[in-house]
């Protein structure tokens, strides 16, 4: 088993690992009680799950065809920074349009700075 | 061995993405069916990674950025929508 063999198994255990980080995230936003809790599901664990899998295709190709992709590397960096910027967009979104929290959540810290 | 671990993979994108469809249909608000968009083009940048490697190819890897592009404007101006009612805003009084 040469090393280049070693490496693409390495990189498709990693696409496999963000495959089912992108079903745990997907579980997690359909049993979520609100959108807030959901958008923590939806930004956080489905960047992991995209991470590893765009890292998981780069280090496959750099293995079996010794092709180093820019443009995967330049993917990576976008999903990383556009991601929680849009979750935080759409959350403020939410609460500027009165969505209610859950039934099960205590406090609501940012009541009293919208109320004036 | 590869193959089977890539289809795996790839089934389990697609079981992701129908999980999300399904938030989007049944969602009580409008913000929830936009987290859901946003996972679902998340997920789909993904699965044309795993789709490339699947079919040995590099001709795919434009689609990754384009997609993740498309899904950040489209996000961006439904958030805007949904907090403000209009998208492009109109200058009445200057």
């Amino acid at each position: 088993m040469s090393i280049n063999t070693i490496a693409e198994y390495f990189g498709v255990v990693l696409i496999l690992i963000g495959s089912i980080m992108a079903v745990i995230s997907a579980i997690g936003i359909l049993r979520l009680p609100d959108v807030y809790t959901r958008s923590h599901a939806a930004t956080k664990s489905s960047t992991l799950a995209v991470l590893l899998s765009l890292s998981g295709t780069f280090i496959y190709f750099w293995a079996s065809e010794n092709f180093i992709s820019v443009r995967l590397l330049l993917g990576i960096t976008f999903v990383f920074l556009t991601a929680p910027v849009s979750g935080h967009l759409i959350t403020r979104a939410a609460y500027r349009s009165n969505v209610k929290l859950a039934d099960s959540s205590t406090e609501d810290a940012l009541e009293e700075l919208f109320k004036k | 061995m590869i193959n089977t671990l890539l289809t795996i993979a790839l089934s389990l994108f697609i079981l992701a993405i129908i999980l999300a469809l399904y938030r989007i249909i049944r969602g009580p608000s409008m913000p929830d069916r936009v987290v859901a968009l946003d996972m679902i083009g998340v997920n789909l940048i993904s699965g044309v990674a795993v789709f490339s490697v699947v079919l040995h190819t590099h001709a795919f890897l434009e689609v990754i950025l384009i997609v993740g592009i498309l899904a950040f404007i489209s996000t961006l101006a439904l958030a805007r929508f949904v907090e403000r009612g209009d998208i492009v805003e109109h200058k009445h009084n200057r």
